[in-house]
């Protein structure tokens, strides 16, 4: 049994991303960003993928990586969320766990090394557990059709298409990106058209198509741990310094024993996402039922700590220049990315023998 | 100590002490004498001064060769509550007297904290203890103490110093059950028997030797046994489907006339939420063998009390006319409270006490509130 614990090397890498998040990224910056020319930061994301090699964290060394594991990848995912880094991490952790899947590419090398920035071109909202989409489709070596509302797309050179016949490495130029206004102002979408673009068939569909998925919801888990985490210390930080009545109001048990509920919530997430990260890593059989319980727990979590976090502020959470907003949109749309907790629900009561009504 | 040398010695202590051979008792004696007892306790009590990660060695050794165990769930107070606390607190001649019997359960134990008059304030206790010659005499009521009757011993708190604040005059002892005095008339619960008992406590001399921790020291003593109550409650070793889910998710596998498209959701939801807890409490046991309980198997408890509640309750709904019917009202005293072989109904009625007992949910977010999140703490007398 592997520990849920966090072993001293991931603390040391997560005090090494939060600082470069820190000085590069403060809130102040990611919401002055978003309404601005680029909203991802391409810069930091080298940085933290050339510097810190974050981006090839579960890639072995011989194949350009770094020799560590998802768990680790999964603990600076912790670290994307607390940030609502606009860095185009999940588009590559998606496109990094394709390509293991896959026979060795140079692609693979230059991703982790963040020479490249790729993307999977697929619906953010896909579940895990459904069949690649028909909406695009190869002929010869070049691919035609549309797929909307992708995650990272907008920052990508690379694009990753599965298509029911292959999986094909598309130059992002060879493409039209139409930026969609987002839900989430931190992690903006992008609708792809392909024109009978130029491809490179790396390897059938189904391997990495599974891989991709897997990794993005058990990453996702991860992320929306961190983000939960930081609503809740933000807001536990608020009420200890608000003062109404003549008392703090985290004085008031209306108020404390919310928190405390959510705390415990937030500790169940910790557990649920990190026990998801250890089973993708030791590639352990139940990682498909520890995925799934990730998406179906962690999603929920991390909205209902953004919800607090705007309720408990009260009038200033209500703020654009307060950043709750950010963390809330975040993990609304988190909640659909991958599959909705219902989803994953039914797609558990599948798996675990658990039969609908006739 | 490496595990594979633990598990040896294990074998080796097997092997001069055939479990078939020896009267339960003695193979305990014998076990706890070995130090394979609880192998986190000093030597010499049971223990071998090892990390409390590597008891699961042992215990799988002796399983293994069909070793009877001390039936933990019967002496869960003992070992969850007491022991600890008698060996954080205890003086040694104290640990050498009740140590031993505690934990091979020739000697049970029972906690006399709760009072009608004091349940989550428990520090307003008014069962009082005078100092008497070379002892005390106790007179009070205390309530909601499960095994009571059969107990040998109690940890008791009492007040010693009427005059000192609250929290400041209170004072911990070992309570013989047996002696002049002590009175127990079971308590009948919702559920139709009697897990528990008042406690009536009139003229009760106890000897100071039986004094544990300094007098007015009860309510700091008194707190690591309630933070031990906590992860004995909330703590324990699940596999997954293994708790209350389990024999609502069996239900469902075995009656497909049972099963609608909304109650799917529910089930599964309930599903997660309690494999969200079992793993949750994995890693605060994984917590605990790096290091002490803290206000985290509040969290745990807390958890598991409204999770127990929910299923229970869906449980009851989902057998549709069969959840009409209860097993037996009929006034009971049962050591341990076996859930699993009765009727959905008993289940519902029971867990409404998981919030309540060992500490009410409302009481547990406060702890979690003040000491894990350092919000203010609430206005106390």
């Amino acid at each position: 049994m592997t520990s849920l614990l966090y072993s001293d090397v991931e603390d040391e890498l997560r005090a090494a991303v939060r600082k470069v998040l820190a000085d590069r990224s403060p809130w102040q910056a990611v919401l002055a960003r978003v309404e601005g020319a680029e909203p991802y930061d391409t810069g930091l994301w080298r940085t933290l993928a050339a510097e810190v090699g974050c981006a090839g964290l579960p890639v072995p060394q011989e194949r350009g990586g770094a020799g560590a594991g998802w768990r680790e990848a999964a603990v600076v995912a912790e670290e994307f969320g607390r940030a609502v880094a606009p860095v185009p991490w999940l588009g590559c952790a998606q496109v990094t766990a394709a390509l293991l899947a896959c026979e060795d590419t140079a692609l693979l090398g230059q991703v982790c090394a963040g020479e490249l920035v790729a993307a999977f071109a697929v619906p953010l909202s896909t579940p895990l557990g459904a069949p690649p989409p028909a909406g695009v489709r190869a002929d010869g070596d070049t691919i035609t059709g549309t797929v909307t509302s992708v995650a990272d797309a907008l920052s990508a050179d690379v694009l990753l298409v599965p298509t029911p016949d292959g999986l094909w490495q598309v130059s992002a130029a060879d493409a039209r990106l139409a930026a969609v206004t987002s839900l989430d102002l931190t992690r903006p979408l992008a609708d792809i058209s392909f024109d009978s673009a130029p491809a490179t068939r790396l390897a059938g569909v189904e391997r990495a198509w599974t891989a991709s998925l897997t990794a993005g919801a058990v990453l996702l888990a991860a992320e929306q741990l961190g983000l939960a985490e930081w609503c809740l210390q933000t807001t536990v930080a608020y009420v200890k310094q608000r003062h109404q009545f003549g008392r703090a109001i985290g004085s008031f048990q209306a108020v404390k024993h919310r928190l405390a509920q959510l705390w415990v919530e937030v500790t169940q997430a910790r557990a649920v996402a990190r026990y998801a990260a250890t089973c993708l890593t030791t590639d352990d059989p139940d990682t498909t039922v520890a995925a799934h319980l990730a998406q179906a727990h962690c999603g929920q979590v991390a909205v209902r700590a953004a919800e607090e976090c705007v309720q408990l502020h009260g009038g200033i959470g209500f703020t654009w220049e307060h950043p709750a907003h950010l963390y809330l949109k975040r993990a609304k749309s988190d909640a659909i990315a991958f599959g909705t907790a219902a989803w994953h629900r039914a797609e558990l009561g599948d798996i675990l023998d658990l039969p609908a009504p006739d | 100590m490496r595990p594979d040398e633990l598990a040896a010695r294990t074998r080796d202590f097997l092997t001069a002490h055939d479990p078939a051979a020896l009267s339960r008792p003695d193979f305990l004696r014998a076990r706890f004498d070995a130090g394979l007892a609880w192998v986190n306790f000093p030597r010499g009590l049971g223990g071998l001064d090892l990390p409390r990660a590597l008891q699961p060695v042992v215990d799988a050794v002796l399983a293994e060769a069909g070793a009877p165990d001390n039936q933990p769930l019967r002496i869960g107070i003992g070992l969850g509550m007491a022991a600890p606390t008698i060996l954080r607190h205890g003086t040694d001649e104290q640990r050498h007297r009740w140590l031993r019997p505690l934990w091979t359960g020739e000697e049970l134990w029972c906690q006399l904290f709760s009072e009608p008059g004091a349940g989550s304030d428990l520090a307003a206790l008014a069962t009082r203890a005078v100092r008497e010659g070379d002892g005390w005499v106790v007179t009070g009521q205390k309530v909601w103490t499960s095994m009571a009757h059969e107990a040998r011993w109690a940890i008791l708190i009492a007040r010693s110093e009427p005059a000192a604040a609250k929290h400041a005059g209170l004072t911990y002892f070992a309570c013989d059950m047996t002696a002049p005095g002590v009175e127990v008339r079971p308590l009948r619960q919702l559920t139709g028997e009697a897990e528990f008992n008042e406690v009536f406590l009139d003229g009760v001399r106890i000897p100071d030797a039986h004094r544990i921790g300094a007098a007015g020291e009860g309510w700091q003593i008194a707190r690591t046994t309630l933070m031990n109550e906590r992860v004995a409650i909330g703590g324990g070793p699940v596999p997954r489907e293994d708790g209350m889910i389990g024999v609502v998710a069996r239900d469902w596998r075995e009656r497909p006339e049972v099963r609608t498209a909304a109650g799917r959701d529910t089930l599964l939801r309930l599903w997660v939420a309690a494999e969200a807890a079992r793993l949750s409490a994995q890693r605060l046991r994984e917590q605990l063998a790096a290091g002490q309980p803290g206000a985290e198997g509040s969290a745990v408890k807390y958890a598991y009390a409204l999770l127990n509640q929910e299923i229970a309750g869906f449980g009851l709904e989902l057998l549709g006319e069969l959840g009409l019917r209860y097993d037996d009202w009929t006034m009971r005293r049962p050591a341990i409270v076996d859930w699993e072989r009765r009727t959905p109904g008993y289940r519902y009625l029971r867990a409404k006490g998981n919030s309540i007992e060992g500490g009410t949910s409302e009481i547990l977010c406060n702890i979690i509130a003040e000491r894990v999140l350092g919000l203010p703490r609430e206005v106390s007398t």
